[in-house]
């Protein structure tokens, strides 16, 4: 039984925060529902809140480089923010550079980056 | 003789002329610590410890780490850590009890052949509390040093706010490997709490870099980058730009500037900030 | 590798069959090095690597068990973990901790990663047999 992560929508923005702590089939879920949704919705930017989340290990890690890859082969970018420090050096430390993926510190940061790039509708 | 029967024999030994041993005991200790420590003081503190003593000595137990010897042990620690903190040395900490021996030694010359057993067990019991007390002594020793490497730590490495959304660290000093992790953890917190985009790591007073300190300076400017962030490091000296270049350790795109003004120029610029002549000329 | 247990708090054993389980490990990880007072990166660290090594027991391995607890040695507190299977084993270890060598679809980097995030690190493996790996972090 694998639960799934909930996708917002605000404007042409996808967001997705979160909250608990992942199983691998949940992570898969996930990427699946957020490539359909960036289709369906005609999404430009995707943001992932991972402030709660305490562990990011390859699994995890992989999932964010290739929804990040997949949302741009559809003409979406992807940001992901909210990363702890201490999840940080643990990546690092993993050897995961998370090469593709953009990021920002906190959500409000990652909705003007967003911007920023021409993405979003409020330029 | 069994080792029941030595314990009648020291409780004698100590209380037989029990006001004389206890001052002379004291005088024994003062003596050594030559006036450091109030007469009263020392008084109060041996007196209680001569109770306790005879107390467990009077039930039988005779093993200095055992469970009827905690009020002795309690004791120790207190004295020992007292002497630890105002400056003793091991060996004026350790008197007061070894001091006891020595005031119980004119037993030798005319005890009977009891009271002679009696002072030797006692004498192995106080060796063992004697030894108890340096070791409490430098336990107490080793706290207090790791305690203000601690603080020296925490003052050592502020994070400070340039500007809006600048922070720096500027290092002074030798890294080692444990300061250096401390200082990236606090840095990149410090990103989060202040929503900084920018980071300098400003160099300049940092005489030396090995390779374990190289690479933990790498790990940080990759882990702030992967949380949203971008640090330059600054005020490289020639000698470190050499020994990195030399260890072959890829600093690869990591940006560096010769100064922290110069970096913290590029970090505003970075930020979006326009700096300009002021001074009423207008251009 | 030999694991000094605390003598005073007895290891517990997860079995490591489901999706689930992974979790479950994290979880139980996370208490751990909680109670062993590791500080928050290491805290981090530990997990991850405990995140790894379950998934490599569960999708190479064919499922296993974790049996992890507080451990003991030179008067030092810290954690240990050990992850073991009966699945095909590892044939070559060399090449299985190179950094992004995977016989699965991974990324190659548990092993080798898991490596990096903890104090002590053993792999006991033969062909067939199955493997049996072994995490120690501790308190600093």
């Amino acid at each position: 039984m694998s639960e799934r992560v909930p996708v917002l929508r605000i404007g042409d923005v996808l967001l997705v925060s979160i909250q608990v702590d992942l199983d691998d089939q949940t992570v898969l879920n996930l990427q699946e529902d957020l490539a359909q949704q960036i289709v369906d919705q005609g999404a430009r930017g995707v943001v992932i809140d991972i402030t709660a989340v305490e562990i990011v290990d390859s699994f995890v890690g992989r999932m964010l480089a290739t929804i990040a890859a997949i949302s741009r082969m559809l003409d979406a970018e992807t940001v992901v923010v909210g990363m702890r420090p201490a999840v940080a050096i643990t990546l690092v430390e993993l050897g995961l550079s998370l090469g593709g993926v953009r990021t920002a510190l906190n959500l409000e940061k990652g909705l003007a980056l967003l911007r920023r790039s021409g993405r979003s509708e409020r330029t | 003789m069994t080792q029941q029967d030595a314990f009648p024999g020291m409780v004698k030994l100590l209380t037989a002329d029990g006001q004389e041993l206890a001052t002379g005991w004291v005088d024994r200790v003062a003596g050594s610590l030559k006036g450091r420590i109030s007469r009263n003081e020392l008084d109060r503190e041996l007196t209680e410890l001569y109770t306790a003593l005879v107390e467990a000595l009077r039930d039988g137990v005779a093993d200095a780490h055992a469970d009827g010897m905690s009020e002795v042990r309690a004791l120790l620690t207190e004295l020992s850590r007292n002497r630890a903190r105002q400056g003793f040395s091991p060996t004026e900490t350790a008197i007061s009890v070894f001091a006891l021996k020595h005031v119980l030694e004119p037993v030798l010359q005319d005890g009977s052949d009891q009271d002679i057993r009696a002072y030797l067990r006692l004498g192995r019991l106080l060796d063992d509390l004697g030894l108890f007390t340096i070791e409490t002594y430098s336990r107490t020793r080793e706290e207090i040093i790791s305690s203000q490497a601690d603080q020296l730590l925490e003052l050592s490495t502020p994070v400070i706010k340039l500007w809006d959304g600048v922070i720096a660290v500027p290092l002074v000093g030798t890294l080692d490997s444990a300061r250096t992790q401390v200082v990236m953890e606090k840095l990149l917190q410090a990103l989060v709490d202040t929503g900084s985009e920018q980071a300098i790591i400003d160099i300049t007073g940092v005489p030396a870099v090995d390779t374990q300190v190289a690479q933990h300076l790498l790990k940080t400017i990759v882990a702030a980058r992967l949380m949203g962030a971008e640090c330059t490091v600054s005020g490289i000296r020639p000698q470190i730009a050499q020994t990195i270049v030399a260890l072959g350790i890829e600093f690869g795109d990591i940006v560096t500037k010769a100064s922290l003004a110069d970096a913290l120029r590029l970090a505003l610029k970075k930020s979006g900030v326009e700096i300009t002549r002021g001074g009423g000329v207008g251009r | 590798m030999n694991v000094p247990w605390a003598a005073d708090d007895e290891p517990q054993t997860q079995p490591v069959v489901m999706n689930d389980d992974v979790v479950r490990v994290r979880q139980f990880a996370r208490g751990l090095s909680q109670r062993c007072k590791l500080s928050l990166v290491d805290q981090t660290k530990f997990i991850t690597a405990a995140s790894e090594l379950a998934r490599n027991t569960l999708v190479y391995g064919g499922g296993g068990s974790c049996t992890a607890g507080l451990v003991r040695g030179r008067g030092r507190l810290g954690v240990a973990a050990v992850f073991e299977d009966f699945g095909p084993g590892i044939p070559d270890i060399e090449l299985a901790m190179t950094d992004g060598w995977t016989s699965g679809g991974g990324l190659g980097l548990g092993l080798s990663g898991a490596r990096r995030l903890v104090d002590e690190f053993a792999l006991d493996t033969e062909a067939g047999r199955g493997t049996k790996v072994t995490v120690i972090k501790w308190a600093r």
